[in-house]
């Protein structure tokens, strides 16, 4: 496609959900209500690891006002020794992270749920459930989960044949690290910690569920999938899937945290018993107790490289916490730690850690930040040991087309060095910074896989001539946008002329999650099959009328025209004009395309921070930030900018302030947006963002992938930024005030 | 207990509702009075996805009581627009794409407003600094910021 031609491909278009946002009218997961719904309630684990010897539920279903109670005996059984995958979720995992089975693996961990009248009712009943526990030693750190004398969460699960919290493990080498080791003239190593934390989305996890006296079932949730949605409770209720209707809810954020379901199954079971339409929906604090953060981490990391900076080998280990099931992000750490760089030797090796902590869910690059913080703090140490400038020893290792990384894949054409260079070029990296205030500059670099996978969609001409595209992905931030850009285009109409909906599970065909990465991706391609399927009816029709050949019809700006003067003279036929005739021959107009996509490409990018510490109070002011990355194609810029923006806003929350305090009673104690510090407004400057378009040769419009990779380099940005201002290299995250405090206080200790 | 009478305006029109006396204004906006465009995301009063105007000014609904609507006029979302008639911030922040999940959008809409009447010349800081009550996990500020700055630039110009 031409680019100087194109009309709506990269413009800023008013996205097709945006009047129902600034309104109020959009209705996201808690504002659907139903006539005669009730209320259900979760009652959670009062202790951080404990054996469930019995559950008396009498006292609650006798209360007044309660209409049904739901424990571990209603949800479907996973025996832990029999895999069940769903995507990258496992069934053993799931039905054990909605409700304790055996035991409580974390303070909050849900252990019955009740339906009633109103909120207070289900809550007061949840009081009156009797549980009899036996409190277990709990271990909430790593290094306390791989103690010798550590408690084991799971009886059965054991590593090198002996009882461990060790999970699992994954690892990837090229070459010979001891060999690159040995030829390396310098050698930069150390040990990093990074903490769990949140998604942080504003909006809690809330359902409603109508069961009719038929058994079939509406599910209205948000969530990353309503496919998954109805997936999950099917398999955890043991109701079919076609008996099951998930409609997606406008959802309020997500960031990976919304790929798998708490609250449904329970409303499911409570609807099904109760005969009523059911809401649940979390508070704050439940959220914070009780869903999945990503994995705190801690990794030790060593890189090898000769005088003139061509790294000869880099290793990393990394232990990353799964919370209290299996399922720690260690694909996505030991695979990206090194994908960005061309290195002869590379070997990463991460371990899956159980602890009692909520399990983890996917946030944003699941793993990716963790694995690349050490190894973009250790490229800094090692450009200062070599005197070179940190971006230009990423040029001397930077991966190009054709690289064979650690983690398997060899390279196609893709835009690292782009954005080094725009890096180095970009008036951010050339500003003087003001010494005399601790002020600082860091960069770093960061890679994620992207993803293809299940994408349906279809594609109707309305009678009037217009038209209507539906698909099947939760829109998170502007997607159905990029999509209206793309099928306006094809079919050379207004912009205005194209609605997007988002379809439920009975109304479009099977989508696979809204992460990874991929919905504009994999969308775009089935609705650009569908639209050009359109296109080759509407042509015909056109022939049809003409009496033509079809092949000597084409469509051009919204109209079909015949191909040249051999094939006639006739006045075009506007897609209006044809959608008024189309029973003339054929009927209704519309194709559906379903596929399994193929071909989305990793994504790079780097980003550059300056900092001022105060060193008074120990904050960390980030003065100017800049992201520089290869999206492949921008379809919608402002969303395209929105999701740099974003990510890197939520990489220096991670860096600086965000992390969960447990006392010692292995509880949370910061469970509210008041003390778990997510960034306000007042705490950060524009986010300036530089995309640099290669277009990924396999997708139709040259798209990559845009949401995850601007997460990635971030923690490192910012840290690296706070050894150029302050002189000190902190390993451990976040580098909160009393952090900086601390270490400027052994600084100066040390000085005396 | 028994519940509590309440009359009150909202968005411009007398209204009544009966809650119970611990209801919040939230609550009863959500779930009696089928106004969800204020939204919950902590009932704490820290993210301001809750944000509506009380008299003009600008309060967190879930750390209000509803029973202390009584005589007062209360302002929503739902309220912002004047019939099909964007206000020019909802204009401004579709055209800026000063929203990605919309979560937020309400609550930062009614308090970019109340900065506006208050203030419609402020710095690029005072903004951020009013604005800090709201939060928001998807756009990192910057555009809503931008959104807000240049809104109050176009209505300063529209009322000279």
């Amino acid at each position: 496609m031409n680019e100087m031609s194109n009309k709506w491909i990269g413009k800023r278009t008013i996205r097709p959900d945006g009047v129902d946002k600034v309104t109020g009218r959009a209705a996201f997961a808690a504002d659907t209500t139903m006539p005669g719904m009730i209320w259900g309630k979760v009652l959670r684990s009062p202790h951080a690891h404990a054996i469930i010897k019995s559950i008396d539920t009498s006292k609650a279903e006798a209360l007044q006002g309660v209409k049904a109670v739901v424990t571990a005996a209603d949800i479907v059984d996973f025996p832990v020794d029999t895999p069940y995958p769903l995507g990258i979720q496992d069934m053993r995992w799931m039905c054990r992270n909605v409700m304790a089975r055996e035991r409580a693996l974390w303070h909050g961990h849900a252990i019955a749920a009740v339906a009633a009248m109103s909120e207070a009712i289900a809550e007061e009943a949840c009081a009156l459930i009797e549980v009899e526990y036996e409190v277990l030693p709990h271990a909430i750190e790593i290094d306390d989960a791989l103690a010798d004398d550590a408690p084991i969460l799971h009886p059965w699960m054991e590593f090198n044949g002996k009882p461990s919290n060790i999970a699992g493990t994954l690892e990837h080498t090229k070459g010979d690290v001891e060999a690159g080791f040995a030829e390396a003239d310098v050698i930069v190593e150390g040990e990093f910690t990074t903490r769990p934390v949140h998604q942080g989305y504003i909006e809690p996890h809330a359902c409603l569920v109508s069961t009719a006296a038929d058994g079939k079932m509406t599910i209205w949730s948000s969530s990353q999938g309503q496919f998954m949605v109805r997936a999950m409770t099917s398999l955890l209720t043991g109701i079919p899937q076609s008996d099951i209707r998930a409609i997606p809810a406008e959802i309020g954020g997500g960031f990976g945290g919304k790929t798998i379901i708490y609250l449904e199954p329970l409303a499911a079971v409570l609807s099904k018993k109760s005969g009523r339409p059911v809401k649940m929906a979390m508070t704050r604090e439940e959220v914070m107790r009780a869903s999945g953060p990503t994995s705190g981490s801690k990794s030790k990391i060593k890189i090898g490289a000769k005088k003139d900076g061509s790294i000869t080998a880099i290793e990393g280990l990394y232990w990353l916490q799964a919370g209290g099931l299996p399922g720690a992000p260690v694909r996505g750490a030991v695979g990206c730690a090194l994908a960005p760089y061309d290195i002869p030797n590379g070997h990463t090796f991460g371990y899956d850690v159980v602890c009692n902590r909520s399990k983890v869910a996917a946030y944003r690059a699941p793993g990716a930040p963790i694995g690349a913080f050490g190894v973009e703090c250790l490229l800094d140490e090692l450009a200062e040991k070599l005197e070179m400038d940190p971006l230009d020893l990423r040029l001397k290792n930077a991966a190009q087309e054709g690289t064979k990384a650690v983690h398997g894949p060899t390279y196609p054409l893709m835009g690292y060095v782009e954005s080094l260079e725009a890096a180095k070029a970009h008036d951010h990296y050339k500003a003087p910074l003001d010494r005399t205030k601790f002020q600082g500059r860091g960069v770093a670099s960061g890679f994620w896989f992207n993803a293809g996978g299940e994408s349906s969609a279809q594609v109707n001409i309305t009678e009037d001539g217009n038209v209507v595209v539906t698909t099947g992905h939760p829109d998170i931030g502007g997607s159905r946008a990029g999509i209206a850009n793309i099928c306006a285009e094809l079919l050379g109409i207004d912009y205005n002329r194209v609605s997007v909906l988002i379809g439920d599970t009975a109304t479009i065909g099977f989508s696979n999650l809204t992460g990874g990465s991929r919905v504009l991706f994999a969308s775009s391609m089935v609705v650009t099959e569908s639209t050009r399927k359109v296109i080759r009816t509407l042509c015909e029709l056109a022939a049809k009328i003409w009496d033509i050949d079809p092949d000597a019809v084409i469509w051009e700006d919204g109209e079909a025209r015949p191909a040249g003067d051999n094939a006639g003279q006739f006045d075009p036929l506007s897609l209006e004009e044809l959608a008024s005739r189309a029973n003339e021959s054929g009927g209704p107009i519309g194709a559906g395309t379903q596929l399994n996509t193929t071909g989305a490409e990793g994504g790079f990018g780097t980003h550059i921070c300056d900092v001022e510490v105060d060193t008074e109070l120990g904050i960390v002011r980030v003065l100017r930030y800049t992201v520089l990355m290869d999206v492949g194609r921008a379809i919608h810029p402002a969303y395209v900018e929105g999701q740099m923006q974003g990510g890197a806003v939520q990489a220096i929350g991670w860096a600086l302030n965000e992390e969960y305090v447990y006392d010692k009673d292995g509880k949370v104690d910061n469970p509210s947006f008041l003390d778990y510090r997510m960034p306000v407004a007042s705490d950060l400057p524009m986010i300036d963002t530089y995309i640099i378009e290669i277009p990924n040769p396999k997708h139709p419009q040259g798209v990559r992938g845009v949401g995850e990779v601007p997460l990635v380099p971030g923690l490192s940005a910012v840290r690296n930024a706070v050894y150029d201002a302050l002189g000190i290299r902190f390993n451990d995250l976040p580098l909160s005030p009393p952090r900086v405090l601390a270490a400027m206080g052994e600084m100066k200790q040390a000085a005396e | 207990m028994a519940k509590i009478h309440v009359t009150t305006t909202i968005n411009g029109e007398p209204e009544e509702f009966l809650c119970d006396p611990a209801e919040t204004m939230l609550d009863v906006l959500r779930n009696r009075l089928g106004l969800t465009g204020a939204k919950e995301g902590c009932a704490t009063g820290d993210c301001g996805a809750c944000s509506i105007t009380l008299d003009g000014t600008l309060v967190c609904s879930c750390l209000m009581l509803a029973a202390e609507a009584e005589g007062h006029e209360i302002g929503t979302i739902e309220g912002m627009a004047d019939g099909d008639h964007l206000h020019p911030l909802q204009q401004k922040f579709l055209e800026m794409a000063a929203l990605q999940c919309g979560i937020c959008t309400p609550g930062f809409l009614i308090a970019a407003k109340a900065l506006l009447e208050e203030n419609p010349d402020p710095t690029e800081t005072e903004v951020r600094f009013w604005l800090a009550g709201n939060l928001c996990r998807c756009t990192g500020y910057d555009k809503i910021i931008r959104a807000v700055m240049d809104t109050a630039a176009e209505m300063r110009e529209a009322a000279q």
